[in-house]
């Protein structure tokens, strides 16, 4: 079996699991954000009173961190009277940041659990061996009535990042390339296991960030095995032992990809699909590509890892007038840790506008909203038709240092010149 | 439940994520008929005002895909639609639309065979689709059980109170 099948497996109580069974298993955590509301409502329409077990839910409030308007503000009112009167023993209010990197920093995410949240981006707790995965408001009520979920067993494709990353290509380089060949439906209701010699060196950071667009290409989960850097995050947070499984050597995947990643150079995803991935050098060849913002945040690309490339690039520099940039670092604690290092003050006299934690612009709620005909890069996950303001703004996604590089050109540009 | 459904259509394209069935801007809102009145308008304006009661949504490949959010089948059901036919679905979209009782059946190739305005007959049992204007039948693919189950309950949440004996 794979580790996503043993996980599945032990959840649901049972000895074995196979593809395309449908099994119920035990959540170990869940977590609703704050867009979702009608986890509330349904809860009651099904008839529910206590949620079933107060130490494994919570409510983390990011995507209107703080509320931008009135309606916001009730609806995490409600939230937190929901959560009151359940006693719940965690809550992330507006001070905290992105779900995603909350609830690893809070010690609730550890290898060989389930974590189900309301939101798609689920998928980025596979970085730690967790099987992870997104759910709606509806189905979120059912787990907070139940403990459980019902899931269809899933195929699972290998992806092997092999090689070593040369100079400017980051994790986000290397999913964006692996989402360009697999597509933007290539794994739907698929799992993704992300294995290989350039996984097994990969920080915690970079596992992210590549499980995390694992969505993007439709997967329903991704998996990494961790590593020593893993086990280290894990042993020093872990709310409750783990155990880590292992896939049984000889398990046969259903497609196996095998990217090289010595061979990526920077790239890009191109107005307006995620799947438009084509290398930076292809899309300026074309001619300058004039920004209006760059944006660094979100679940994908707001780490500290993230902050502090950027900050190297733009140190001493300033970004063109009538340009701007918006960092949002993913946490509170990633905040204070970039305040500490000095990256945030760099950033600042550069030009770049810090907002609060949290999800920001990523998905067009504040903060930094664009206007019909503006372009914008980002090191966000998503560039759909008016995910981030109007459907007549163009988006590109990139890795950090290139949204650097290129803010700070006012056009898109090679992060690698800026590295040395 | 009706396991045979006549409807006219509207014809969108592939990828059609959710931020175009439901911007983001939006999603503070809680009222169902006020989401409903909102469904679509990142692919255009005029659909939601327009949209015939009880039509269909013809699409492409990968429909609904990007966030979890479920006010995308809650708009799309309180715009009128009874059921969304597409190439395929992302998944979590396919689990909320069965959660809450809007059809997702997939339908290869459907979107190149129909256009705006004509009338479709899906009939779930036999596995087809029936353009009336034309009469052309296309295949479709058939819920799996589990779906079935949730939908013939009429949704997650009328079988979620059975189980709770609440009804």
């Amino acid at each position: 079996m794979h580790a996503i099948e043993k996980i599945l497996a032990k959840n649901s109580g049972r000895t074995e699991v196979r593809t395309g069974e449908i099994v119920t298993a035990k959540v170990d955590f869940a977590e609703i954000n704050d867009l979702y509301l009608q986890t509330v409502y349904s809860f009651y329409e099904m008839g529910g009173e206590k949620v079933w077990d107060n130490t494994r839910c919570a409510f983390v409030f990011d995507h209107y961190a703080p509320c931008p308007d009135i309606k916001s503000a009730s609806n995490h009112r409600e939230m937190r009277e929901f959560a009151q009167k359940n006693n719940l023993k965690y809550h992330f209010d507006t001070n905290c940041g992105v779900c995603h990197q909350v609830m690893p920093e809070a010690g609730v995410i550890y290898p060989g659990m389930i974590v189900v949240a309301t939101d798609s981006h689920t998928t980025t707790h596979g970085a730690f061996g967790a099987m992870g995965t997104g759910c709606g408001a509806t189905d979120m009520a059912t787990i907070l009535m139940t403990g459980e979920l019902w899931f269809r067993v899933p195929e699972i494709i290998e992806v092997r990042l092999e090689g070593e990353a040369p100079k400017g290509v980051y994790p986000k380089d290397v999913v964006l390339a692996v989402l360009g060949r697999i597509r933007a439906d290539g794994a739907v209701y698929k799992a993704i296991d992300f294995t290989g010699s350039y996984v097994e060196k990969l920080n915690v950071a970079g596992r992210m960030t590549i499980c995390n667009m694992a969505v993007e290409m439709g997967a329903k989960t991704a998996y990494m095995q961790p590593n020593q850097d893993v086990i280290d995050y894990v042993s020093k947070r872990a709310v409750r032992p783990f155990e880590i499984q292992h896939t049984d050597p000889g398990y046969r995947y259903a497609e196996s990809y095998v990217f090289n990643v010595s061979e990526l150079e920077p790239e890009l995803a191109c107005p307006s699909s995620v799947e438009n991935v084509h290398p930076l050098s292809e899309v300026t060849a074309n001619g300058p590509v004039k920004l209006d913002q760059g944006y660094i945040g979100s679940c994908t690309g707001g780490r500290t890892e993230d902050i502090a490339i950027a900050a190297k690039i733009l140190k001493g520099k300033h970004i063109p007038a009538y340009t701007r940039l918006v960092v949002v670092p993913a946490s509170r604690d990633v905040m204070l840790e970039c305040m500490a290092k000095g990256y945030l003050q760099d950033l600042m006299d550069a030009g770049a506008t810090i907002t609060t934690p949290g999800c920001g612009a990523c998905l067009g709620a504040h903060e930094g909203i664009l206007a019909p005909g503006e372009v914008c890069i980002t090191s966000t996950n998503r560039n759909f038709p008016g995910r981030m303001g109007s459907t007549e703004a163009l988006m590109y996604l990139a890795s950090p240092a290139t949204v650097a590089a290129s803010i700070l050109n006012g056009v898109i540009t090679d992060p690698r010149p800026y590295l040395d | 439940m009706n396991t045979k459904i006549t409807g006219k259509i509207i014809v969108v394209g592939d990828n059609i994520d959710t931020d175009q069935i439901y911007p983001g801007r939006f999603l503070a809102i809680t009222d169902p008929k006020e989401i409903g009145s909102h469904c679509l308008c990142g692919v255009s304006e005029e659909i939601a005002p327009n949209f015939p009661k009880g039509g269909i949504v013809v699409a492409g490949r990968n429909f609904g895909c990007g966030s979890s959010r479920e006010h995308a089948p809650i708009a799309l059901l309180n715009m009128g639609a009874s059921a969304v036919l597409a190439d395929s679905f992302a998944r979590i979209f396919f689990r909320n639309a069965v959660n809450l009782g809007l059809l997702p059946v997939i339908c290869r190739g459907i979107s190149r065979h129909v256009r705006d305005g004509q009338t479709l007959t899906v009939d779930l049992e036999e596995g087809t689709v029936t353009v009336q204007e034309t009469g052309e039948v296309l295949p479709c693919e058939q819920l799996g059980d589990q779906a079935m189950k949730i939908l013939e309950a009429g949704g997650i949440k009328p079988m979620m109170r059975v189980r709770f004996g609440k009804q």
